[in-house]
């Protein structure tokens, strides 16, 4: 069994470099793309300040609709426009598109939801300060919020996780392909086993870092 | 000076509009502690709130110092609001920021340099008596000090009026006490007008110069605490303040 391993080994390390390339890569055009997008959902909610209703309802529903497809049929939905914007639709960089696609609004409606547990009195406190629009959100709703946005970022990193293992299908590689692969196609179950152990590893490891770093960043307690 | 004119306010409910402010106008003079006070739902908040338009009214003046900030561009208008400080029932402070971080938050929105930052922050911390709290967060202080925080925080931009909601409200009996003289304190010291909101009679009567009944929206009682009180306009303004009366005042009155 352990000779099986260490001749994959090589494999395994290719395949986990692709997962955390894919996972680097969405994730920050997650939280580059979907940070703002929460926080506009916020903002322009009903009954908010800056209620934007037209607005509201376009990026409200354009995020239920996206997060009600299965990745799988996203991933095939929209090949022409990855192929669009990568130039081609297969491969490890290909499949970090329809990977954005699903997870931004994931993310976004994360983002929202958490900027909903902050307190508006201190939102409130900041307005009678003269702080502007730009100066609460950054000074006082990221900063509140912060513990949850990186809870929410655990979150996210561990359903892209996931969602990679998909990416086989179009070629993408990464770990969760490896298993499938190995464990599914050619019937080395001890593979198999050993691969999945390896994904439990990384959600553990990935949600220790969280709340690890949930814990640092939170002083309510 | 804060000056308000017929100020209309309504808000827009399941129920259709809800009229909170009918034709409010009260006038405050520089230096004083001003209370209104007020059952809970009469309005008070709102009109605090009026005074620097988080809460813009349907229609009236809003005049401080002279100046009517209805007409203010924008950013005039979060100018103005640097000068007017505010505290709350709930003290508002930022979760995540120490103490001292939270005192310097209204410098930092100004765009006042470091160093004057980290002076002014020593002042005010000094003021309420928490220099020793400075890298505390929030959650590690009592409620008492965590107003302190507050009014420090307010101090910090060197308001000429302190508006204050319910200060003392979530407060115990002696913490109150204390709030109270820190809010006289820093009226003698600094001359600063301090409105304060509230539905305790004890608020009123231990720091305020004047007070105004509230009631449904309304303005119903005017009261100068320098002088006896000699006869009601409501059924509210008895029941507060009856035990203030002053029946040979009244009697002088009447003849
Ligand atoms: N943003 C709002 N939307 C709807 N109704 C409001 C709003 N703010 C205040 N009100 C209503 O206005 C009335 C007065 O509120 P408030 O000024 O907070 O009273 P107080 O501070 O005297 O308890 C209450 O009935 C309250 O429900
Ligand atoms: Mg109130």
């Amino acid at each position: 069994m352990l000779s099986n391993i260490l001749n994959v080994l090589p494999e395994i390390l290719t395949a986990l470099g692709q997962t955390f390339y894919m996972l680097g890569e969405t994730l920050f055009v997650a939280i580059v793309v979907g940070t703002p997008l929460g926080t506009i959902l916020y903002l322009i909610r009903p009954g908010a300040t800056h209620h934007k209703k037209v607005l509201y309802i376009v990026l409200d529903g354009l995020v239920n609709i996206i997060r009600s497809f299965p990745f799988l049929i996203l991933l095939i939905a929209i090949i022409p426009f990855t192929r669009f914007v990568v130039g081609t639709a297969i491969g490890t960089t290909a499949v970090i598109v329809p990977l954005s696609i699903c997870v931004i609004p994931e993310f976004a409606r994360l983002v929202e939801q958490t900027l909903l547990d902050v307190n508006t009195g201190v939102v409130e406190a900041a307005e009678s300060m003269g702080a502007n629009l730009f100066q609460i959100i950054w000074y006082v709703l990221y900063s509140e919020a912060r513990a949850g946005i990186a809870n929410v970022i655990t979150i996210i990193t561990i359903s892209l996780l996931s969602y990679t293992t998909v990416a086989g299908l179009v070629g993408g590689g990464g770990i969760g392909d490896f298993a499938i692969r190995y464990g599914y196609y050619r019937y080395k179950i001890d593979i198999m086993f050993f691969t999945v152990l390896i994904i439990i590893i990384l959600v553990q490891i990935i949600q220790m870092i969280g709340n690890r770093t949930v814990r640092v960043l939170d002083k309510k307690k | 000076m804060i000056e308000l004119k017929n100020i209309q306010k309504s808000f827009d409910t399941k129920d259709g509009k809800f009229q909170a402010l009918k034709d409010v106008s009260i006038k405050i003079q520089e230096g004083e502690i001003f209370g209104i006070i007020g059952f809970s739902g009469a309005g008070k908040s709102t009109l605090l709130r009026v005074m620097n338009l988080l809460e813009r009214p349907d229609s009236g003046e809003v005049n401080i110092n002279g100046k009517n900030l209805c007409f203010l561009s924008r950013k005039d208008l979060l100018k103005e609001r640097q000068s007017i400080g505010m505290i709350f029932q709930n003290f508002n402070l930022l979760s995540n920021k120490t103490i001292a971080e939270n005192v310097e938050f209204p410098l930092k929105l100004a765009r006042e340099k470091k160093s004057e930052r980290i002076k002014r922050v020593a002042e005010c911390l000094e003021i309420v008596g928490l220099t020793n709290k400075k890298d505390a967060y929030p959650v590690s202080l009592s409620g008492g000090q965590r107003q302190r925080v507050g009014i420090a925080r307010a101090l910090a931009s060197n308001p000429k009026i302190l508006l204050c909601d319910e200060p003392t409200s979530a407060l115990d009996p002696r913490t109150t006490e204390n709030i109270l003289e820190f809010l006289k304190k820093i009226n003698k010291q600094f001359g600063i007008t301090i409105v304060v909101v509230t539905h305790e009679m004890e608020v009123v009567e231990q720091i305020c110069n004047k007070v105004a009944v509230m009631e449904n929206g309304e303005i119903v009682e005017n009261f100068d605490l320098k002088e006896p009180i000699t006869e009601f306009h409501s059924e509210i303004g008895e029941y507060l303040f009856k035990h203030l009366l002053n029946l040979e005042a009244k009697v002088d009155y009447v003849i």
